[in-house]
């Protein structure tokens, strides 16, 4: 015996659910997509191999250290931000480099792709709405960045704790988590970004191109062109009051750079030894006791990162996602 | 009775281009109605117009009533639409790519459904195959089956018999006729290839450079030139040259050649004016052996709209 709603569900279409489940359709391709594609496949390779590498020259370093250090505390985040020979970056910097490839990984293709392959407009003639199509490939990107991310740091954890001995504590873990959170945005600004470039481009190899130029140029010259900007808003001349005025607005500026926000954040989300990422003087440090953040203090520090990365994320992809809904279908 | 898709005025111009120009369609439930003009004329952008896809500059569109810049998704919901060069995703077997057609539809239960619109199309046995591999005209018959997913009441094709082997255009317009004959689907055919489509549209409209220059049943418009004439062979006996000034010394007849065989004479005659023509024969004494119309194929007609239009363009 069927039930008066069950009659009234299969009677009537309903175009709500249907419409609330366009974007899950839309996403749920996409991360089987992604699952099997051969980029997966190779970036998994890529991260696990660069991943082990760093994580036992880093536990190779701790331990020779280990003995003679006093007062070391969360020795196991240091797995994360420790250099030791033969690797010569710490992982933190490993995954800063990474997360913008990722997100453009999975991002660059989102509407070229489907534009050469000529599926567009038998896409957008299903009876749902167009910025359905983009969230779900936004979501879908992101999920399996997740994925990769967590895998990452579960690694990095699990060899840690088979080499160093050392299991995290609470507060490590949650730092850990924060971290993660964080590092998801920060792909998540680069996912958008490159989404914005594929809606913009006709060809896939060109909306690749534009946002890999980008994170070029704020990695290699962004220090230069903070600086140059900095010294036009800021001249110096040759004051010392001039001159930490110009040091200020050039650690302003470069804060607009999502590169320069996560290094920062990172720093000091897995470092509760690091206190600020501003300019700190001589007389500031003067006699000032070492001694730990709580993982609430360093979220005060960086929280000004954090809320900028998040601004600019959503800014990206309001700009990706109007850039859809305008989009011409004409092939 | 009523139409399925009504437009008037249908306008879509970019800058100074008009690309459609003031288009009034009407296309009746359960027919298939022809859209024949070459490329370039319009006609894709009038479909996307039609789907809400594209936003109208001026004019009135209804598609089942529903407008599609209003009400996009219920039009999309009811509308089944295989485009131009439609693309699959490579990857993906032919099934899967029906699945996610009928998941984004919000269908639960579609596993037969797949099934039996894969027979339909022909492609029972490749279904599983990888979509990369399929040929252009196997791509083609799966976008009807991907158009078909949604259980359409319009299914709009544009050049679906483009890039297809001949004997899969045949294949493709039985499918066609099929569906509007067995199933009721009203059709809409875009298609630059006349000859190819003529066969199975119940009436056509030519559509060149925006404008729909004539539009009826194939017959009709094949029956009446631009001026309204007819071409009409008449078969007369006796001397030929008396016959051929009995002709031409009636009103309603003009431009007189000799036809095929000796004694025949093909003539323009103003539309409607058969009967009086021959009686006015008749009674001049001719001895009228045989009259027949002379209908012209689409494809001599299209190209002779193509003609007026590179005249004008060449008078502007």
């Amino acid at each position: 015996m069927t039930t008066d709603a069950e009659v009234v569900a299969e009677e009537v279409p309903a175009p709500e659910s249907s419409r609330v489940g366009g974007w899950r359709a839309v996403a749920r391709k996409e991360i089987a997509d992604h699952l099997l594609s051969g980029r997966f496949v190779v970036l998994m390779g890529v991260l696990g191999i660069a991943t082990a590498a760093a994580v036992f020259a880093a536990s190779g370093g701790i331990r020779d250290v280990a003995p003679n250090a006093q007062g070391i505390t969360a020795l196991f985040l240091k797995l994360f931000t420790v250099t030791a020979e033969p690797v010569p970056f710490p992982l933190i910097v490993f995954v800063g480099f990474l997360a913008p490839l990722l997100g453009i990984m999975f991002g660059f293709d989102a509407v070229s792709g489907e534009r050469s392959q000529g599926t567009l407009p038998r896409l957008l003639s299903q009876p749902i709405h167009r910025d359905e199509v983009i969230l779900g490939k936004f979501v879908a990107g992101l999920t399996v960045v997740s994925i990769m991310l967590t895998a990452l740091v579960l690694f990095v954890s699990g060899i840690g704790i088979l080499r160093l001995g050392v299991v995290p504590t609470p507060t490590e873990i949650s730092r850990l988590a924060v971290w993660l959170v964080f590092a998801i945005i920060y792909v998540g600004f680069w996912q958008a970004l490159a989404t914005l470039s594929s809606v913009l481009a006709k060809r896939a190899s060109t909306s690749a191109m534009i946002p890999l130029g980008i994170w070029l140029v704020l990695t290699l010259f962004g220090s230069f062109i903070f600086g140059a900007i900095a010294s036009v808003l800021s001249p110096r001349d040759g004051s010392d009051a001039a001159e930490l005025a110009y040091l200020q607005t050039v650690q302003n500026v470069s804060q607009l750079s999502p590169v320069t926000l996560f290094q920062q954040g990172s720093s000091v989300l897995l470092d509760p030894e690091v206190r600020t990422v501003g300019l700190v003087t001589v007389e500031q440090v003067d006699r000032a006791i070492v001694s730990e953040l709580n993982l609430t203090q360093s979220l005060a520090v960086v929280w000004p990162q954090i809320a900028i990365l998040v601004a600019l994320t959503a800014v990206m992809f309001a700009a990706a996602y109007i850039a859809f809904m305008r989009d011409e279908v004409r092939a | 009775m009523a139409s399925t898709i009504r437009s008037r005025k249908l306008t879509k111009t970019y800058g100074e281009h008009t690309v459609v120009d003031r288009l009034d369609l009407d296309i009746d439930a359960g027919e298939v109605f022809g859209l024949l003009g070459p490329n370039g004329a319009g006609k894709t952008t009038t479909i996307l117009m039609l789907l809400g896809l594209i936003e109208p500059t001026k004019g009135k569109i209804e598609v089942l009533g529903l407008d599609p810049r209003w009400n996009p998704i219920e039009v999309k919901r009811k509308v089944g639409y295989l485009p131009d060069a439609v693309g699959f995703y490579d990857p993906m077997t032919g099934r899967e790519n029906l699945r996610f057609t009928a998941r984004l539809n919000g269908l639960d239960d579609y596993e037969d459904l797949i099934e039996s619109l894969l027979d339909l199309v022909g492609l029972g046995e490749a279904g599983d195959q990888p979509a990369g591999e399929y040929s252009r005209g196997m791509k083609q018959r799966l976008g009807v089956a991907d158009a078909l997913v949604k259980g359409p009441s319009i299914l709009i094709l544009d050049e679906p018999t483009t890039a297809i082997d001949p004997e899969g255009v045949v294949e493709m317009l039985n499918l066609i006729q099929r569906l509007a004959k067995e199933e009721g689907v009203t059709v809409l055919l875009a298609s630059h290839l006349l000859h190819q489509v003529q066969a199975v549209c119940d009436r056509v409209a030519i559509f060149v450079r925006g404008k729909v220059v004539a539009q009826g049943t194939p017959h009709e418009l094949a029956a009446v030139d631009k001026e309204g004439n007819i071409r009409v062979e008449f078969r007369l006996g006796g001397d030929p040259s008396k016959s051929r000034a009995d002709l031409e010394s009636l009103g309603t007849v003009s431009d007189v050649s000799p036809g095929r065989a000796p004694g025949s004479w093909v003539a323009n005659l103003e539309s409607g004016s058969l009967a009086p023509t021959v009686s006015g024969l008749v009674s001049k004494g001719a001895d009228v052996i045989g009259v027949h119309r002379l209908d012209e194929d689409l494809e001599t007609i299209y190209r002779r709209y193509f003609e007026i239009e590179e005249e004008e363009e060449a008078t502007v």
